[in-house]
């Protein structure tokens, strides 16, 4: 590849990862709360396609995104009320769950494969986008891309520095000790798992009304859902380090098709595929940090002590577990 | 008699809910649901070469559904299951390239021997990754899978390319001496369909009247007290995981000897994740897992009948299958919440 740019790297980066760090926030809000969704892979497929569905009919991507987040939402009560209410494995339900929602988008969408329809524009601010290297990575992105990037601050900011977001993760982490305190858990569980689920529906959409616009069989985000929900342990159930390997995996991504060009040789399905075993070796790397001897060897290095303790998260204490009041 | 009445009744739920969300879905896109219903029947049962198709899909996935038990037993979820058919394929097809020139039963038997150990090697690195590494299975699983998935595809684009052109239509069929024993006249081998009964009286035996099973089953429901008894919980996870995988390879291995006679990239059908649905479908118990398998089955080979006939999309069986699941999930909950109910009464 002779036109390599970093602009242009750096601004495909940025796009790819959008979607997957509004699921992936998404799933950690969930997360946070106490409650798995592991539906995610089904319902950002079958959020896509009704998004793109109901943008089709109405030519509106407004109610394009509502659609996608309102089918989010609702595969997430399904989750909320089987796992919360009545006691089932939350992961079994989210599995069923995932492999039902991608037979059902492709059985629904399939009317509406291969059509041109409306599909979100990058919009270039005025000032800003015309400052070099900056300007067009930045501030000539679709409008998704800035909604990702405040969600992520947003987000943060919603679950440490305010009553409700100390509220939600004392859910997660204690739900007895929460309801001694006046706090229905069930209730806030339920609400912050459809919120969640919205999101991960506006994921759904990004991808088919922007990233890769468009429905068809196979629609091209197969297995991306399950990426979001590896990068929100890989960032330690913390907003903005789930931001960051967000960005990882879509560097890993964008990479991947640039070698191509450099090396034709090496078949293309390598290059597609080679982006989800490494983020699960990102996986073992952090886990095995943890271990005790690690541990020790880490503490007689200070220097490295305060990087490692970055990567370092610890699940939601609560999280996967149904609460019963009795 | 008041358990028996019970399980009808909840089966007689489940399957009005299925039909009725079914019945739903397809009058969203405008399909007489009595026409589809039709054709699903007719194309799985119709005739005895359309019913040796569904036995033909049944076997892997009676396989693939009994090997989860042995994981689900432990508390694993093995949803790497799928990945263990792909790679259990690619090392059968090893074997029987060695013999593309006057081979014979011998290479045969082989490549199911190195299917199942491929599969065995496939699930034991996830399950060491779970056990060592603290890496959840679920996501070792599917990282797995993804390789899987891109060795298949490498392999057949690569190494094992057909002369002149490489494309998905896969590898280039073995001879006639190469496939897996079968009697004249029968499109599905009896010996095949033998072996996976075979697995199902063996597992019947391993898990609910041996030693092994004893543990494995103490293992999932309370690994702490397991160790009070010397057993190491991690090491009947592995034991587990792995026969886990040996099942799911010889699947893979049976796809490629017995159905397609080559490499293709969708060797394992996706019978791996339909499996997990099917063993939930028989919350976790091995008896009602041979039937829902065929049930599956037949859905899936009903519904190749739909675009043609109907212009749907096949997927429709899949939507049916997850109903099922999920509508067995509500009525099982609902049973448990009774339960609790009259129990703090």
């Amino acid at each position: 590849m002779s036109d390599f740019s970093l602009t242009i790297l750096f601004a495909s980066v940025l796009a790819t990862a959008a979607p997957l760090i509004i699921a992936a926030l998404g799933e950690t809000i969930t997360e946070k709360v106490g409650v798995i969704n592991l539906s995610l892979d089904g319902s950002m497929l079958l959020a896509a396609m009704v998004g793109f569905m109901v943008s089709y009919e109405s030519g509106s991507l407004v109610l394009g995104f509502g659609a996608a987040a309102l089918v989010g939402a609702v595969i997430a009560i399904v989750v909320g009320l089987f796992g919360i209410y009545l006691g089932l494995l939350q992961v079994a339900v989210g599995f069923a769950l995932t492999l039902m929602c991608k037979d059902l988008a492709y059985f629904l969408g399939n009317p509406y494969s291969r059509l041109q329809g409306p599909q979100m524009l990058s919009i270039k601010i005025p000032v800003l986008s015309d400052i070099p290297f900056l300007g067009p990575v930045l501030f000539q992105q679709p409008l998704i891309v800035y909604v990702a990037l405040i969600l992520i601050g947003a987000i943060w900011w919603y679950l440490f520095q305010t009553e409700r977001g100390l509220e939600l993760r004392a859910v997660g982490e204690n739900p007895e000790a929460a309801y001694t305190r006046g706090i229905d858990p069930r209730r806030k569980q339920l609400l912050y798992t459809a919120i969640g689920g919205a999101l991960i529906g506006l994921a759904g959409a990004a991808y088919s009304l922007g990233i890769k616009p468009g429905w068809g069989r196979p629609q091209g985000i197969e297995g991306l859902g399950w990426i979001a929900l590896a990068i929100v342990i890989f960032g330690g159930w913390h907003p903005i380090k789930v931001a960051l390997g967000a960005f990882l995996f879509a560097f890993l991504q964008v990479i991947g098709i640039t070698l191509q060009g450099i090396w034709p040789s090496v078949p293309a399905q390598v290059f597609q595929v080679a982006p989800f075993p490494l983020m699960i070796f990102a996986l073992v790397m952090v886990n095995l940090l943890q271990r005790e001897g690690v541990q020790g060897w880490v503490k007689a290095h200070p220097m490295l002590q305060r990087f490692i303790k970055q990567l370092q998260g610890v699940p939601p204490r609560a999280l996967g577990k149904s609460y019963h009041p009795d | 008699m008041r358990g028996v009445k019970q399980h009808v009744t909840e089966i007689a739920l489940i399957l009005g809910m299925v039909t009725l969300f079914t019945a739903l879905v397809l009058s969203l896109v405008g399909a007489s649901p009595l026409d589809a219903f039709g054709h699903l029947i007719k194309g799985s049962l119709g005739s005895w070469s359309k019913f040796s198709r569904v036995l033909n899909v049944w076997i892997p996935l009676t396989l693939c559904s009994v090997g989860l038990l042995y994981a689900f037993r432990t508390g694993l979820w093995n949803i790497g299951v799928e990945g263990q058919v792909v790679i259990g394929a690619i090392g059968a097809t090893a074997i029987l390239r060695f013999g593309m020139e006057g081979g014979g039963q011998m290479h045969v038997w082989m490549a199911l021997l190195l299917a199942m150990l491929f599969g065995v090697l496939w699930a034991l690195f996830a399950g060491s990754l779970k056990v060592k590494a603290g890496v959840h299975e679920i996501f070792a699983g599917l990282g797995l899978n993804f390789v899987a998935m891109g060795l298949v595809l490498w392999v057949i684009f690569g190494p094992w390319k057909r002369p002149g052109i490489a494309s998905m239509s896969g590898t280039q069929p073995f001879p006639r001496e190469l496939w897996f024993p079968t009697l004249e006249g029968w499109r599905v081998s009896p010996f095949a369909l033998g072996l996976a009964l075979l697995v199902i009286v063996i597992s019947a035996w391993l898990l609910y009247r041996s030693r092994v099973g004893l543990n494995l089953d103490a293992v999932g429901k309370n690994p702490r007290a397991v160790r009070l008894f010397g057993l190491s919980p991690s090491r009947y996870m592995l034991i587990a995981i792995m026969v886990s995988g040996a099942l799911a390879g010889l699947a893979g291995g049976l796809q490629v000897s017995g159905v397609y006679h080559r490499l293709i990239p969708a060797i394992s059908s996706g019978y791996g994740y339909l499996g997990l649905l099917v063993v939930m479908l028989a919350n976790f118990r091995l008896a009602p897992v041979p039937f829902i398998a065929l049930f599956f089955a037949a859905l899936n080979v009903g519904s190749i009948q739909l675009p043609m006939m109907m212009q749907l999309d096949s997927s429709l069986a899949g939507v049916i299958q997850g109903a099922c699941v999920l509508s067995a999930l509500l009525v099982f909950g609902l049973r448990g919440l009774k339960k609790r109910r009259q129990s703090n009464e």
